[in-house]
C-alpha cells in the first residue's frame, strides 16, 4: 500500500493505520489487503472484478470497510460489489473512494454497489469521495447504487463529495418492500469547472414502506450541478425529498424532481431551494464578529456538514 | 459609552426616517426606545450594528469615532445586536451558533449557562439545526442566548418581544430582569412592552425620526399613556396579552 493510497484512506475512512472490523483495500484495481470477521465474509467475484460481502443473520455492531483509492493518471477502474446483508443484522458499511493524480492523464472509479437487505435488518452506509492532487488530469468517480430493501429493513445512506472530484454521474436505485425504510442523506460541493450529476430512483412496492431524500449541494464558480429524483408510490407509503441548493459566482444547479404516486394513500412530498447565500444569514454571522468571507465558509461549512 | 450625533436616515427612495437624532447611552444603564410603528426605532437599532449606514452624523463607542466602522467591526468593539426576526440556518447547530458568538469552542457547563438564562435545556437543544424545525418562541430565546454569550460592551436587541408566546414573554422579561442585574455593558431594548419599559433606566420616546421625549420610566410612562399623539395608537400595552 503506496504513501497516496494510506493520505486518501485517513481522508475517506477512519483509517489510521488499521482498521476495526472486516475490510478489503483496493487500490489502483488490485487488493491490497483484506480481512473477514467471523460474521463479516469478504470474497472476490469470480466472474468480474469486484467482491462479495456476505454479513451474517443477526451479525450486530460490526463495521466493514471497502475503500477504493486509484492513486495516479492513467487509471480506470471499474468495480462490481454485492453486499448480502443477513436477516436482523445491523453494521456499519464505510465505501469511501479516493482519486489522486499528479499528470494530465484522467483518474476514474466507477464503483458498481448492489444491496440486498434481508428482512428486519439495518445497513448504515458511509461514503465519502474526494479528489486529490495537483495534475490536470480528469478525476471522476461515477458510483452506482442499487438497494434491494426486504420487509422491516432500514437502509441510512451518508454520501458526501466535498471537492476535488472533476466530474461524477451518481445513480442510485432502491426497491423497497414492506415497512423498509431508506433514509439518504447526499452532500456535493462543487468548484471551478467541475461537473456532478445526481440520479435518484426509489420505488416503494410494500405497504407503509417510506423514503426520506435529502439532498444538500454548493455550487461555486462555474461548476455545474444537475439533480434528479423519481420517488414512485406503488403502495401505502410515504415519500419525502428535499433539494437545496447554494449557488454562488456563475455556479450553476438543475433541479427536477418527480414524485409518482400509483397508489391512493401514497403520502408524497417534495421541497426544493436553489439559492445564493441569504443576505440576512452573512449579516447575522457579522454581528458576532465574523468577516463576511468567514460568514459564507461558516454558513456552506455549516450546509454541508 | 455611546454617543449618537446628529444622525439622519434616508429610504433608498428619499423618505426621511431619521432626522438629525441625537442620543447618549451611558455605560451600565438599560434604555428601552419605544414609540410608533414607522418612527425609526428599527433604524436606528440598525444604524448602531453599523447594519445600515446613515446618511449623515457621527458615532462614539467610549469616545471612539466609529462612524466608518462596518459590521463586523462593531461586533468585534463590543457592539451586539439581536435581531427582532431571528436568523435561521440549514445544518448549524445551536452550539455552533453559541460558540460562533463567543468566539471559542465552549464545555456543556458554560453553555447551558447561557441556555438555562434563556428558559431552554442545553442538552434537549445544542444538537439541533437552527433551522425552521424552531418555534418562533425557541428561536428568539436561542437569538438571546447568543448574545448573552459575547460578553458585549454595549448590547442592542430589536423588538424582543415579537413574534413570542405570553407563557415566553413572561421567562422573557425575568431574562431581562437577569441580564439587567448582570450585565456591566450598557443595554438599549427596542419595544413596545410596558413591562419591558418599567425596567429600564431611561426611557426614549422616537417618533417621525427624531427624539420626542426621554426620562425617567414613570415619568415617560405617565406621558406614554396620557399623550396618543406622542405614541400613536400602536402603543401596545401589557393588558392585550
Amino acid at each position: 500500500m503506496n504513501e497516496i493510497t494510506k493520505d486518501l484512506l485517513r481522508e475517506i475512512s477512519d483509517w489510521n493505520g488499521e482498521f476495526k472490523g472486516a475490510y478489503n483495500i483496493r487500490e489502483d484495481g488490485q487488493c491490497a489487503g483484506r480481512v473477514s470477521s467471523k460474521n463479516i465474509k469478504i470474497e472476490s467475484k469470480t466472474d468480474k472484478p469486484g467482491l462479495e460481502i456476505f454479513i451474517a443473520p443477526g451479525t450486530k455492531g460490526e463495521t466493514v470497510s471497502i475503500p477504493a483509492c486509484v492513486t495516479h493518471g492513467d487509471v480506470d477502474d471499474l468495480v462490481y460489489n454485492d453486499f448480502f446483508v443477513g436477516e436482523n443484522a445491523d453494521v456499519i458499511i464505510v465505501a469511501g473512494c479516493g482519486i489522486h493524480t499528479e499528470t494530465g492523464e484522467p483518474a476514474r472509479h466507477n464503483g458498481i454497489h448492489r444491496f440486498f437487505l434481508g428482512k428486519g435488518s439495518k445497513v448504515k452506509y458511509l461514503e465519502k469521495h474526494i479528489g486529490k492532487g495537483h495534475g490536470t488530469g480528469l478525476r471522476s468517480i461515477d458510483p452506482v447504487t442499487e438497494a434491494e430493501l426486504e420487509e422491516d429493513s432500514v437502509l441510512e445512506m451518508d454520501t458526501a463529495q466535498i471537492g476535488g472530484v472533476d466530474r461524477t454521474t451518481r445513480i442510485t436505485k432502491a426497491q423497497l418492500g414492506a415497512r423498509a425504510k431508506l433514509l439518504i442523506r447526499e452532500r456535493i460541493l462543487t468548484e471551478k469547472e467541475q461537473t456532478a450529476k445526481t440520479d435518484f430512483r426509489v420505488e416503494m412496492n410494500g405497504r407503509d414502506s417510506g423514503v426520506d431524500l435529502i439532498s444538500r449541494s454548493v455550487a461555486r464558480d462555474d461548476s455545474h450541478q444537475e439533480y434528479h429524483s423519481v420517488i414512485v408510490g406503488n403502495a401505502p407509503c410515504t415519500g419525502h425529498s428535499e433539494c437545496d441548493a447554494i449557488i454562488s459566482e456563475n455556479g450553476k444547479v438543475d433541479a427536477a424532481p418527480e414524485l409518482h404516486a400509483r397508489d391512493n394513500d401514497a403520502a408524497l412530498i417534495h421541497e426544493a431551494a436553489i439559492g445564493k447565500i441569504a443576505g440576512e444569514q452573512i449579516l447575522k454571522l457579522r454581528t458576532l464578529g465574523l468577516t463576511e468571507e468567514e460568514a459564507e465558509a461558516t454558513i456552506i461549512d455549516g450546509f454541508l456538514s | 459609552m455611546l454617543r449618537l450625533e446628529n444622525i439622519s436616515w434616508s429610504t433608498p427612495d428619499g423618505a426621511g426616517v431619521l432626522r438629525d437624532l441625537d442620543l447618549t447611552v451611558p455605560d451600565g444603564k438599560l434604555i428601552v426606545i419605544t414609540g410608533p410603528n414607522g418612527g425609526g426605532k428599527t433604524t436606528l437599532a440598525k444604524i448602531i450594528a453599523g447594519i445600515y449606514k446613515q446618511d449623515s452624523g457621527r458615532i462614539f463607542l467610549n469616545d471612539e469615532d466609529i462612524t466608518d466602522a462596518d459590521i463586523t467591526e462593531r461586533a468585534r468593539m463590543g457592539i451586539s445586536f439581536a435581531f427582532q426576526q431571528p436568523v435561521r440556518f440549514k445544518g448549524i447547530t445551536v452550539r455552533k451558533l453559541i460558540e460562533l458568538a463567543a468566539g471559542e469552542k465552549l464545555p456543556l457547563d458554560k453553555i447551558c449557562s447561557y441556555m438555562s438564562r434563556v428558559g431552554l435545556c442545553a442538552e434537549e437543544y445544542i444538537d439541533r439545526e437552527v433551522n425552521s424545525t424552531l418555534s418562533g418562541g425557541e428561536i428568539k430565546r436561542i437569538e438571546i442566548a447568543t448574545v448573552l454569550a459575547r460578553h458585549s460592551t454595549l448590547t442592542v436587541f430589536d423588538e424582543p418581544e415579537a413574534g413570542i408566546d405570553l407563557w415566553s414573554f413572561t421567562n422573557l422579561i425575568k431574562t431581562f430582569e437577569d441580564i439587567r442585574k448582570s450585565l456591566n455593558g450598557s443595554i438599549i431594548i427596542i419595544s413596545h412592552q410596558e413591562r419591558i419599559l418599567r425596567i429600564a433606566d431611561e426611557i426614549v420616546i422616537v417618533a417621525d425620526g427624531s427624539i420626542k421625549a426621554q426620562g425617567d420610566p414613570d415619568s415617560m410612562m405617565k406621558l406614554l399613556l396620557e399623550n396618543n399623539s406622542v405614541t400613536g395608537k400602536c402603543f401596545r400595552q401589557e393588558e392585550m396579552f
